[in-house]
């Protein structure tokens, strides 16, 4: 009976990990298949979120104790930080060279890193769980708290909601199109750069909600951005490059690799979640569920 | 075709060895600080040529350039701490410890393209990195290993003019002759008949395969070159930092020393090492003043990629031609 309510509370622990990541890695990988951009300040963008989150609760403590409206704000902000970004820097560099694609979201890692910690200094800063979430729940013997209950039933919704406007909204057909061949959809009249301006305020604000929902589980520190977007690499190449389901999946798989791989070998775990992208590489680089891209 | 005399004077002159000779008189002339960046520059500037073998000469946008300079490092290391054997034995140890795990990594790695071999170069460099990091028995996990010892370096006290120096001086004596041998090394490889393939490969992949080459064999033969010549840079970081941490072989240290790469300009040979120089300097001028370093850098980082894509070299280049042509020397492209 321990070892059952173990397991279990060890797999849920791994589909938390799972579903916070996909949050993440979503964006990052939208962007990707559409933009051809991999975006290494994706795990700035959710740091900036957490931190906005931590500010808009001081901010807002006087007048009323809302979690949430924090956390909406700062994914609105990081969302508003993205757009800037993309009209201003990256529109300039889509079809140059990928290294100068690398180098130049690398910048702005280094840039937001360093403005995180002006800006709000390098000691650790917590955020207290919205109070209507605090408990935990019995499952077959193993705790889950109710906080990370939500954030799967958030990541299945994020989901969801994504898979429905990709697949059922004129907007989704356009992304989709644009991931297929800008250039003719370009011909065909589309505004392209409009839909990858918009793409890449989706893929922020995407990212700054995970920094704002993570707060409350995990204090908010310098260098949560560079460990962040190697693990959220990992996610998008298990499941496929650009590919939104395979990001889920990517997600699933990843947490319970490291969720049982520190239960069984504590010291490999790190050394398999990366030893599972290499061989992804190796074997299909385009990932489980993605396509190979041309 | 019509030169300036000025021009053709200015060419003439061996600028490599006077460098050269110029960095080697800075223990006798500059202050203990300065031989300290001068060892810190002649370090990074070997690991940035080696990484610029793959990326400028090949065209092989490798991510994760840092493991191959981290296994030199720890190889290095743990035989001259942990098992005492003596430098002369331990780099070369060093070099072809890091050349080996280029080829393991390097097979898979030249299979694939693009952005998905920046990918798995990165994921096999964070492999290295949770080995360092977790495996304390022998690299010392988190803690690292401290204390790595100095080369037996009293030889050089039979060489008149070098009997008078501190032993960290001689040790940059050391590393200036181990990074010219190696630069000149690679310089030789650079523009011979194989170095020729390996542009040419980066010109064109697909076109040099159908004239016949091996084009996965050419750009693994590259790959274990840089990682063995990144691993002889690791071994003497190691010894001038005294010690080796799991730190060195963190990703963003792989974006460092590209950056390193970018801003010296990747289309020339000496450019890493002018970015490496300048990048040290730089860094020791900014820090100085404030703690933010890495913003500096980024923005440092745009600058280059939207003004000046071609690094320092490249600047300077353009520089010349454009200085010459308006001087109406003709025939200059």
């Amino acid at each position: 009976m321990d070892d059952v309510s173990l397991l279990f509370g060890q797999f849920l622990g791994g589909l938390t990990t799972a579903m916070f990541l996909f949050l993440i890695a979503s964006g990052l990988s939208l962007v990707f298949g559409v933009m051809r951009v991999l975006n290494f300040a994706h795990g700035s963008f959710y740091m900036v979120g957490a931190y906005l989150a931590w500010q808009a609760v001081q901010w807002l403590a006087p007048m009323l104790h809302s979690f949430w409206l924090a956390a909406l704000t700062a994914a609105l902000g990081v969302a508003l930080l993205g757009g800037l970004i993309e009209r201003l820097l990256l529109r300039h560099i889509y079809g140059r060279e990928e290294l100068y694609q690398l180098l130049l979201t690398y910048a702005l890692v280094l840039i937001l890193g360093d403005a995180a910690k002006a800006l709000w200094g390098t000691q650790q800063l917590s955020v207290s769980r919205p109070p209507a979430l605090a408990g935990s729940i019995e499952m077959l013997g193993a705790t889950l708290p109710v906080y990370n209950l939500f954030i799967m039933l958030t990541g299945v919704a994020i989901a969801i909601a994504g898979w429905l406007v990709l697949t059922r909204s004129s907007a989704g057909r356009l992304v989709r199109a644009a991931a297929l061949d800008r250039e003719m959809l370009g011909a065909l009249g589309a505004n392209v750069g409009a839909l990858y301006t918009g793409m890449f305020v989706v893929s922020s604000f995407l990212a700054g909600l995970s920094g704002a929902l993570v707060t409350p589980i995990q204090s908010i520190v310098p260098g949560m951005d560079v460990e962040i977007i190697v693990e959220a690499f990992i996610v998008v190449v298990i499941g496929g490059l650009g590919s939104f389901w395979g990001t889920f999946w990517g997600a699933v798989i990843y947490g319970q690799v490291l969720s049982f791989g520190i239960l069984i070998l504590p010291s490999f775990s790190l050394f398999s979640v990366f030893a599972l992208m290499a061989v992804i590489l190796i074997i299909r680089p385009w990932g489980l569920f993605g396509r190979p891209i041309r | 075709m019509m030169k300036t005399p000025f021009s053709s004077l200015v060419r003439r002159v061996p600028w490599v060895l006077v460098v050269f000779v110029a960095a080697l008189t800075i223990p006798w002339i500059g202050t203990r600080y300065d031989t300290f960046l001068a060892t810190q520059i002649a370090i990074s500037a070997l690991f940035a040529v080696s990484l610029n073998l793959l990326l400028g000469t090949t065209g092989l946008v490798s991510f994760g350039h840092v493991a191959y300079f981290g296994i030199g490092s720890y190889v290095c290391g743990i035989l001259m701490k942990t098992y005492a054997v003596p430098f002369s034995i331990a780099l070369p140890a060093a070099a072809l410890g890091a050349a080996f795990g280029a080829l393991v990594f390097g097979f898979f790695c030249v299979r694939l393209t693009k952005i998905y071999f920046a990918m798995l170069t990165l994921a096999f460099s964070q492999i290295i990195w949770a080995i360092c990091f977790k495996w304390n028995d022998v690299t010392g996990g988190d803690q690292g290993l401290p204390d790595v010892p100095y080369p037996d370096l009293d030889w050089m006290s039979s060489i008149p003019l070098l009997d008078g120096l501190r032993i960290s001086d001689k040790f940059y004596v050391l590393t200036l002759m181990v990074v010219m041998l190696s630069l000149a090394a690679m310089q030789r490889i650079i523009t011979s008949p194989f170095g020729l393939m390996l542009k040419t490969i980066r010109e064109n992949p697909e076109r040099t395969a159908s004239i016949g080459l091996n084009v996965r064999s050419y750009e693994l033969a590259a790959f274990v070159i840089a990682g063995g010549f990144a691993g002889i840079a690791g071994a003497l970081f190691g010894i001038f930092n005294r010690g080796v941490f799991a730190d060195y072989v963190y990703w963003p240290k792989s974006a460092e020393v590209m950056i390193m790469t970018i801003l010296g300009g990747i289309d020339h040979f000496w450019g890493p090492v002018i970015g490496a120089a300048t990048l040290v300097l730089l860094n020791q001028e900014i820090t100085s003043y404030t703690e933010y370093w890495p913003f500096v850098l980024g923005v440092i980082l745009l600058v280059l990629l939207f003004v000046f894509p071609g690094g320092i070299a490249g600047g300077l280049a353009t520089g010349a031609r454009w200085f010459r042509r308006k001087k109406g020397a003709p025939g200059d492209a």
